[in-house]
């Protein structure tokens, strides 16, 4: 298969490599191979990457690197690269109480595509979602894909500060936050699952290609693995 | 024999260990962090002949007080904050002796917002994931490693050294903070997310920095600017990127950013102007215009080449 990918500029010192459009499974390994490539090949030259869904950002050092230069090498180094897609990541279950407690935008979503509270929590714990990438703050994973008959697109205003542990979902996309921050997507529970563990050497407990199952707990057993419900 | 350093007397509204940030570990959503405002923070390495990346203080908004524990040399740069030693005025954008038992205290920021305090050779500081930058909503970095800021008592290591020539930030290269700022943005690649009219909108009008705003980001108030879409798949997010949420007042991403984001994007703010602006107070007004991607890179590059980062 012929790799199919445009360069973006972001800013002077970082470009987006693009290679698709739309959220697609099939790219994780595609980004994936992409980003052990640039690392192995351009480790001194380089200074992060993020890989996401469709994307993967180089941040680059605009003194060894102009932006058509840095585009010549991303196009040498994945010119020939090898994607296997045969790999296929485990499959983690994430304890979720879903209550308007916690999951301040239970109601709204529910609301959003006329449906109860209960068919929402249904509709997001039937799903086994893939991980596409970890950004935002440290272990946030994206996964995905919610079903067209969840998906529910961002706060118009992000809020200030939303809980650690707060599952919640944006457009076709679902996540746990990890620690407390400011976001804008639609909260419908909260976990007690650590996902960014500065103690252990593996930091995050999932990565991308990994999959992922919500499984509905009750506020006895949420309170019991040590929950929040403030 | 004690170990030399500074003693926090009063911590002020918020100090925090900066460094340039770290950037290893951004595919697992560490944000890179470091100086708000690399101009001043490098300028005050630079004038103790330090290196780039040591550890140095940025006191933000002021009222910082340490004691001195060591005999060392320090340098000042940033915002104007009326420090004083021992009571005596210290002149800003240079560099002072200092001696045990010394005072040193930074009143309010008059200009400006972010005051950088250096030390021969940097404090020195664990760092983690490869830097002492201090990102607090990550709880990562700075002086105990756990992102928080600077409180009463704790000590600052450094070591000693001779009272060394006093050296100064030529006047030329001196910001002033409250000249009205006019800032430069290359345009986004990306050009079906806003209608021409509404992109437009971002160099005609003019933007309030709204008192929401922190390290992650200015928050802009003003003619909103909307997007031909809500939202767009989550993808990294570059040091001065102008996302749009849906309520079209832009946001300037800085350096405690998150690495991800999924609002439209209009263009990526100069980064040398990103630094201008996070020493802004709230409620300052700022305009734009627009810079293209070759004359940023070489402008990019004299700055980082003059300070051999």
């Amino acid at each position: 298969m012929k790799l199919q990918f445009q360069i973006e500029h972001a800013g002077p010192d970082a470009v987006l490599i693009r290679f698709g459009e739309q959220i697609n499974t099939d790219l994780v390994p595609v980004i994936r191979a992409a980003t052990k490539r640039l690392q192995k090949e351009l480790q001194e030259e380089i200074r992060g990457l993020v890989p996401s869904y469709t994307t993967l950002m180089l941040c680059y050092d605009p003194r060894k690197n102009d932006f058509p230069g840095i585009q010549d090498k991303i196009q040498q180094h994945l010119a020939n690269l090898n994607v296997s897609h045969a790999e296929t990541g485990k499959l983690i279950e994430i304890p979720v109480w879903y209550h308007p407690d916690v999951g301040p935008d239970l109601q709204h979503v529910a609301e959003f595509h006329q449906i109860s509270i209960d068919e929402v929590i249904r509709r997001h714990s039937d799903t086994i979602y893939q991980i596409f990438a970890i950004g935002f703050a440290p272990g946030f994973a994206y996964m995905g894909n919610v079903s067209n008959q969840l998906a529910t697109p961002r706060l118009q205003t992000p809020r200030s500060h939303v809980a650690a542990g707060s599952v919640a979902i944006a457009d076709q996309q679902t996540a746990v936050y990890p620690i407390s921050t400011p976001g804008g997507w639609n909260i419908l529970g909260r976990t007690t699952m650590k996902m960014f563990d500065r103690h252990s050497p593996k930091l995050c407990p999932v990565l991308p290609g990994d999959r992922v199952k919500f499984v509905s707990v009750s506020k006895a057993d949420f309170l019991l693995a040590g929950g929040q419900s403030e | 024999m004690t170990q030399p350093g500074l003693k926090v007397l009063k911590p002020g509204i918020l100090t925090l260990v900066q460094d340039l940030g770290r950037f290893a570990y951004q595919h697992i959503g560490l944000s890179p962090g470091g100086a708000a405002d690399e101009h001043a923070f490098l300028w005050a390495n630079r004038l103790l002949n330090n290196r780039p990346n040591n550890p140095a203080l940025e006191i933000c908004f002021g009222g910082l007080q340490l004691e001195v524990l060591a005999n060392t040399n320090i340098a000042i740069t940033g915002a104007e904050m009326n420090a004083t030693l021992n009571d005596q005025p210290l002149e800003n954008w240079q560099t002072h002796s200092i001696k045990v038992g010394d005072k040193l205290n930074f009143a309010h920021a008059s200009s400006g917002i972010r005051s950088y305090l250096a030390i021969q050779d940097g404090f020195q500081l664990q760092p983690s994931f490869g830097s002492v930058a201090t990102v607090m909503r990550e709880k990562i970095g700075g002086i105990d490693g756990y992102g928080n800021p600077l409180k009463t008592d704790d000590f600052l290591p450094c070591s000693e050294h001779k009272p060394t020539v006093t050296t100064h930030v030529p006047p030329l290269f001196i910001p002033d903070y409250q000249q009205p700022l006019i800032l430069s943005v290359i345009p986004c690649e990306q050009t079906d997310q806003f209608d021409e009219a509404e992109q437009e909108k971002l160099y005609h009008w003019t933007y309030r920095i709204s008192p929401q705003s922190n390290s992650m980001g200015i928050r802009l108030e003003g003619e909103p600017i909307t997007p031909k879409v809500k939202g767009i798949i989550s993808e990294g997010i570059a040091y001065g990127t102008i996302q749009l949420p849906p309520d079209g007042q832009p946001i300037i991403l800085l350096k405690d950013r998150q690495t991800m984001g999924g609002y439209p994007k209009l263009g990526t703010l100069f980064v040398l102007d990103a630094f201008l602006l996070a020493q802004q107070q709230a409620y300052t007004e700022v305009r734009f215009t627009q810079i293209s991607l070759e004359d940023a890179q070489e402008k990019l590059r004299y700055f980082y080449r003059f300070f051999g980062v």
